[in-house]
């Protein structure tokens, strides 16, 4: 539905050009040489036709974008208007006043100037209607615009969140500080770890593409400083067909995926886990598939994919429209999480 | 000699606290524990004077852990969790210590137990602080034997006072949990669990009818086929709940 062109603001405006208008034509008319009563009658009712023109013809353009192309519909239509508009004023006039000595004879001489005003004003309302149509959907553009960005910046700041989560920050950091008296060599080696790590979250644009490759030595990372912290119980199996290298998916995706698996295989067991990370190619798409082991008879029941998942469900659908790209299901003791990446041709 | 215990998931947290303790020749580290399960039966087997808690560990938390031992030792949690939970037991905790932490810091917190050792802070304050903390719950932990049993919530059917004791009822049968029934009716989401009387707290989601009783009274008949006596306020809130 379009909303109309036409504000309060400008219905005040249009209604005091038009008054406005209606008071010059009668001083005219009265310079001329008519009674004031006639003049005043003269101008309200032609002024009043005119009106109902002008409003008919920006309800018409409202109801379609205006551009070049219709630009001849619109001469015309306005011309027949403005036709329309002269022969219904002169007929109006007759009625009302016909006994008015050499008033119709002045209205027939009049014809054609009035006409040619009556055009002019309708031709007049066109084009600003045609001017505010056209900043109205400059404001809708950049109006969604904003949002689109608004919505991408969302995404990358949440992302950012999840990605610097602080409890994995301090617990890395208190690791570190164990190390630093124990084995300084690893707590070295895990300082340039956690900065590599960091780093690759911060440099990454929210909207990039990267190779599976590039996105799995982040990875790497990560679970190297994983491995430090829970490497007495943690086992990660990692497997990837050769061809899923060279595909795309977006920066970051992976990482907090693995994370959330980690930590409900983590603190949903006791003793040692497996995290298993598959890649593969189907259907020309990147599918990913990371399972965790879990307990099924303490986890609460899951509404929708609950956990970390949320965000990267939404981060997807941002960026391919899709809701069905990461789904998750149980298998006995294990939960699945899978995530599909459509590929470019 | 003080006994100590410490709990920690992580093995490079412990050492940090080992490395620590070695300043303190009087304190006897007795126990080291991966996760809450072995600190509720080492603290039973040692009783320690002092125990160094992490919050976030596996199947049971800190919290849940120290609400499953009866007479609790002191304690100084070690966390990297800076919630507003924390703030909630500060004053009651002999000391939070956030990871990571330093030699110093490490030191006012032993030796502010020290000093408030003699005077014996209540461990009972303590708890009822951290019973406190808003955040909703989830999953209850209990005692049963020698075991500890997790009940997610959406399992219980209902709750029922039983002297200092609630009584926990599930499809298996009850357990018992030495909290106050108002503890629950505020711990729990109030959306599934309605206080339909002094003495029960029923899910509403076991429920499947309300039957008049003779004068003015109401019984609640759960899918279990028990049925719960409401009380008149009882009786108003389920109606309002059920928007009927």
């Amino acid at each position: 539905m379009a909303k109309p062109v036409i504000g309060y603001k400008i219905k005040i405006i249009y209604a005091g050009a038009w008054l406005l208008l209606a008071g010059v034509q009668a001083y005219v008319l009265t310079i001329i040489g008519y009674d004031l009563s006639v003049a005043l009658t003269d101008a309200s009712v032609a002024q009043l036709v005119l009106t109902l023109a002008g409003y008919a013809i920006n309800t018409s353009m409202n109801s379609y974008n205006p551009s070049p192309r219709n630009s001849l519909y619109v001469l015309s239509w306005s011309i027949i208007l403005a036709i329309i508009t002269v022969v219904l004023q002169h007929w109006l006039l007759l009625q009302v006043q016909p006994d008015v000595q050499g008033y119709p004879a002045f209205l027939d001489q009049s014809l054609l100037v009035r006409g040619l005003f009556d055009w002019l004003m309708i031709a007049l309302v066109a084009i600003l209607t045609w001017f505010w149509v056209y900043v109205r959907e400059r404001q809708e553009n950049e109006q969604h615009k904003e949002d689109t960005s608004r919505l991408a910046r969302e995404a990358e700041l949440s992302n950012l969140r999840m990605q610097l989560q602080p409890h994995f920050l301090f617990n890395s950091l208190n690791s570190i500080s164990a190390l630093v008296g124990s084995n300084p060599e690893q707590a070295r080696t895990m300082i340039q770890q956690l900065s590599d790590f960091l780093r690759g979250t911060v440099k990454k644009g929210e909207r990039q593409l990267v190779d599976l490759e590039e996105e799995l030595q982040h990875l790497q990372l990560y679970l190297e400083i994983e491995k430090v912290r829970f490497g007495h119980r943690l086992t990660i199996l990692l497997t990837h067909e050769d061809a899923t290298l060279e595909m795309k998916l977006p920066s970051l995706l992976l990482q907090p995926i693995v994370e959330n698996a980690i930590k409900f295989g983590l603190y949903d067991t006791v003793g040692e886990i497996t995290i298993a990370i598959a890649a593969r190619s189907e259907n020309s798409q990147l599918v990913i598939a990371v399972k965790n082991p879990f307990d099924p008879t303490t986890a609460q029941p899951r509404q929708g994919t609950g956990f970390g998942l949320d965000s990267i469900r939404r981060r997807l659908y941002l960026l391919y429209f899709q809701n069905d790209l990461l789904s998750t299901r149980q298998e006995e003791k294990t939960f699945i999480t899978t995530i599909k990446i459509p590929q470019q041709a | 000699m003080i006994k100590t215990i410490l709990i920690d998931d992580e093995p490079l947290a412990r050492t940090i606290l080992k490395e620590y303790l070695k300043a303190y020749p009087d304190i006897h580290l007795v126990q080291e524990c991966n996760d809450g399960f072995e600190g509720v039966k080492a603290i039973a087997q040692y009783q320690p004077d002092l125990i160094f808690l992490d919050i976030q560990m596996p199947k049971i938390n800190g919290f849940e852990m120290l609400e499953l031992i009866d007479n609790p030792p002191a304690v100084i949690f070690t966390t990297a969790f800076d919630d507003y939970a924390i703030k909630a037991f500060e004053a009651h905790a002999v000391d939070y210590l956030l990871k990571p932490f330093s030699k110093d810091r490490f030191d006012k917190a032993v030796q502010k137990w020290l000093a408030q050792k003699s005077s014996s802070k209540n461990m009972q304050a303590l708890l009822e602080t951290t019973a406190q903390r808003p955040e909703e719950q989830h999953r209850i932990v209990v005692k049963k034997g020698a075991n500890i049993v997790i009940i997610p919530v959406h399992k219980v059917h209902y709750l029922e006072a039983y002297d200092d004791y609630v009584k926990i009822h599930t499809a298996e049968g009850f357990y018992l949990k030495k909290k106050t029934m108002s503890h629950f009716e505020q711990s729990l989401n109030p959306l599934q669990f309605v206080r339909v009387h002094r003495s029960y707290l029923i899910h509403l989601q076991e429920l499947t009818r309300i039957e008049p009783l003779e004068k003015d009274g109401h019984v609640a008949l759960l899918k279990s086929g028990t049925r719960i006596p409401l009380s008149q306020n009882g009786y108003g809130k389920l109606k309002e709940m059920l928007g009927i």
